[in-house]
């Protein structure tokens, strides 16, 4: 791009738009096919599932998903796991935070050590162990097992990021607080805490979408619909008949708990492209 | 830490019952992390390797039967190997799993540094290329197995479409279908889905190398290519190592994906596939919390190798 001659240049930016819009293509086909399948309907499906266009939109497949499928009630517990595994982790993980930041004691780093091994523990090393201890709670089929089973990949996350932020916060506010006699909890909740919101925004969010996304866990704690989440419905979702192809609702349903998602990157973009190479680059 | 001078005895006193004060808090602080982490990580992990030294069938005994190395290594007097070191469907699984492992990260590698490049590029719309970048990444990895499920449909998929128009594949026949391309039409999924998060690690890493360096190169005559080659990869070495760790460990421990696109088909079972096979569908939950321990023995060595190869420090 640094030649002076202009048909060069001309050439190469035709070719580098080219290159673009192959990329484009490849990133947003598949999401595009999706969408397009979730607008055709099951009595068109096998006549146009290959046409490029829908010529027949339609929202019946949307409808079906709510009223043939115990979809709602799956999409309000993906919400409610979601958010509580979000909050606990986030209390949880703020204390530490507060700790590991700004406080000095002996063995901080093999602690810090601890929790990165547990950040990449594999989740099926844990499977049967969990398993064992959620029937022997009780909490088989519940939110709460999901909830708390999902501490193990949210957890070193949130508290290994929430940590390099209130090592960035200033010392002198704290002493501040400090001097003027608050107690840690004081300090940490009304001084730290509202200089930190962006970072809790975005951890939070990382947190969710991972809490939203999980399969494994969700497969192997629940059983039926009081706490089966969304990812575990939208793998198993059957039509009525077995002759019947969902692929129309299972479209339709990843199209629902996608948007949102979308959107919520969009919104957030630099948040999470900070967050997510910060804990990557530090290490 | 605090080095107290001799001469002002009270102050180091003092010092040091406020160091002792503040360790205190520090401590009460950790607690509650620490204690959800030691029971849902620690006391299941402990858990997990008793199992895998017991027979322990969850539906019918009562309780775990201590049998030593026997989930590992077993010969019957027949001379039948019975630990999962000797069964083939294992090996089949681990093969597996290195073939992914290593597709899906070295085209993630290659892909991802060239949507970095494009997108660290002083071109117009480089915006709404790491935009949109951003949704295969967004999306769930269930909605995008079932979303390629789709395509890959053996007689209303698209891509099958193509695959039986170039002559690739046999009327109603699938890229899935077929054992022998299975794990490489899988492969090109996990490639969507993760080469976004490989060109934002990237791109962060190209952020960091300064731009005078390119003027000096181009002062000096530098062709791009030269610049590439002696410039940027040498300078990108240390954010290529770390998204590469961070891959290969994900990569190493897959399970939903092609959970979802192909179940418990041998042509495509992971490690993690055959060890929730075996312990949740099978019951054997002894046996299967061997296969399990030999996953994380594996995922550590791993990262012990990224921990001290790359000298993370954490003050």
């Amino acid at each position: 791009m640094n030649s002076k001659n202009p048909t060069v240049r001309a050439v190469t930016l035709i070719l580098f738009w080219v290159v673009v819009a192959i990329v484009l293509f490849y990133v947003l086909f598949p999401f595009y096919w999706a969408l397009k399948t979730s607008f055709t309907g099951p009595s068109r499906m096998s006549s146009e599932a290959l046409q490029w266009f829908p010529t027949h939109a339609t929202w019946q497949n949307f409808r079906d998903v709510f009223a043939g499928q115990p979809f709602g009630r799956n999409l309000f517990n993906s919400v409610a796991v979601a958010t509580g595994t979000v909050l606990l982790s986030l209390l949880l993980s703020l204390l530490a935070a507060y700790a590991l930041g700004k406080f000095r004691f002996q063995g901080k780093s093999i602690l810090m050590y601890v929790i990165l091994a547990v950040s990449v523990f594999p989740q099926i090393a844990v499977l049967s162990g969990l398993y064992t201890m959620i029937q022997s709670f009780n909490l088989y089929n519940t939110w709460g097992g999901l909830i708390l089973s999902y501490m193990i990949f949210t957890l070193p996350f949130t508290v290994w990021t929430l940590t390099a932020f209130v090592r960035e916060i200033p010392t002198e506010l704290e002493e501040a607080a400090y001097v003027d006699g608050a107690s840690p909890l004081q300090t940490l909740f009304q001084v730290l805490l509202p200089v930190m919101t962006p970072a809790l925004v975005t951890t939070g969010l990382l947190a969710f979408i991972n809490a939203w996304n999980e399969y494994l866990f969700a497969l192997t704690f629940t059983s039926d619909n009081t706490a089966k989440t969304v990812p575990v419905a939208i793998a198993n979702f059957t039509g009525a008949s077995q002759y019947e192809n969902p692929f129309g609702q299972i479209m339709a349903a990843s199209v629902i708990v996608t948007i949102p998602l979308i959107i919520l990157v969009l919104v957030f973009q630099r948040n999470i492209v900070s967050g997510l190479t910060a804990g990557a680059v530090k290490g | 830490m605090t080095t107290t001078p001799t001469s002002t005895r009270p102050a180091a006193r003092r010092t040091r019952g406020l160091q002792a004060s503040r360790t205190r808090i520090a401590l009460l602080l950790l607690v509650p992390m620490l204690l959800v982490l030691a029971a849902v990580a620690g006391y299941p992990l402990l858990r997990t390797i008793y199992l895998s030294f017991t027979e322990y069938n969850i539906l019918q005994d009562a309780a775990p039967k201590w049998i030593g190395l026997g989930n590992y290594w077993f010969t019957t007097p027949e001379g039948v190997g019975l630990g999962v070191l000797q069964i083939p469907e294992w090996w089949q699984s681990v093969w597996n799993t290195v073939k992914f492992t290593l597709g899906s990260v070295v085209l993630e590698t290659v892909l991802g540094l060239a949507f970095a490049l494009i997108i660290n590029s002083k071109i117009r719309g480089k915006g709404l290329l790491r935009t949109a970048i951003l949704v295969p990444w967004a999306i769930p990895t269930v909605v995008s197995a079932q979303m390629w499920n789709w395509m890959y449909n053996d007689s209303f998929g698209i891509i099958s479409q193509w695959g039986q128009k170039l002559g690739l594949l046999q009327t109603g026949e699938s890229f899935l279908s077929n054992p022998d391309t299975a794990l490489a039409a899988l492969i090109a999924v996990d490639v969507w889905k993760t080469t976004p998060f490989m060109a934002l690690l990237l791109l962060a890493g190209l952020q960091t190398i300064p731009s005078d360096m390119y003027e000096a190169a181009d002062v000096d005559g530098a062709a791009p290519w030269t610049q590439f080659w002696r410039l940027t990869l040498p300078l990108l070495t240390p954010a290529l190592l770390v998204a590469l760790i961070f891959r290969t460990l994900d990569a190493l421990r897959v399970f939903d994906m092609p959970f979802i696109v192909k179940g418990n088909a041998p042509e495509t079972i992971t490690m993690s596939i055959y060890a929730r096979q075996e312990m949740i569908l099978n019951s054997q939950f002894g046996f299967g919390s061997a296969i399990s321990v030999l996953i994380f023995l594996i995922i550590m060595v791993f990262t012990a190798i990224y921990v001290t190869s790359l000298r993370v420090k954490f003050d």
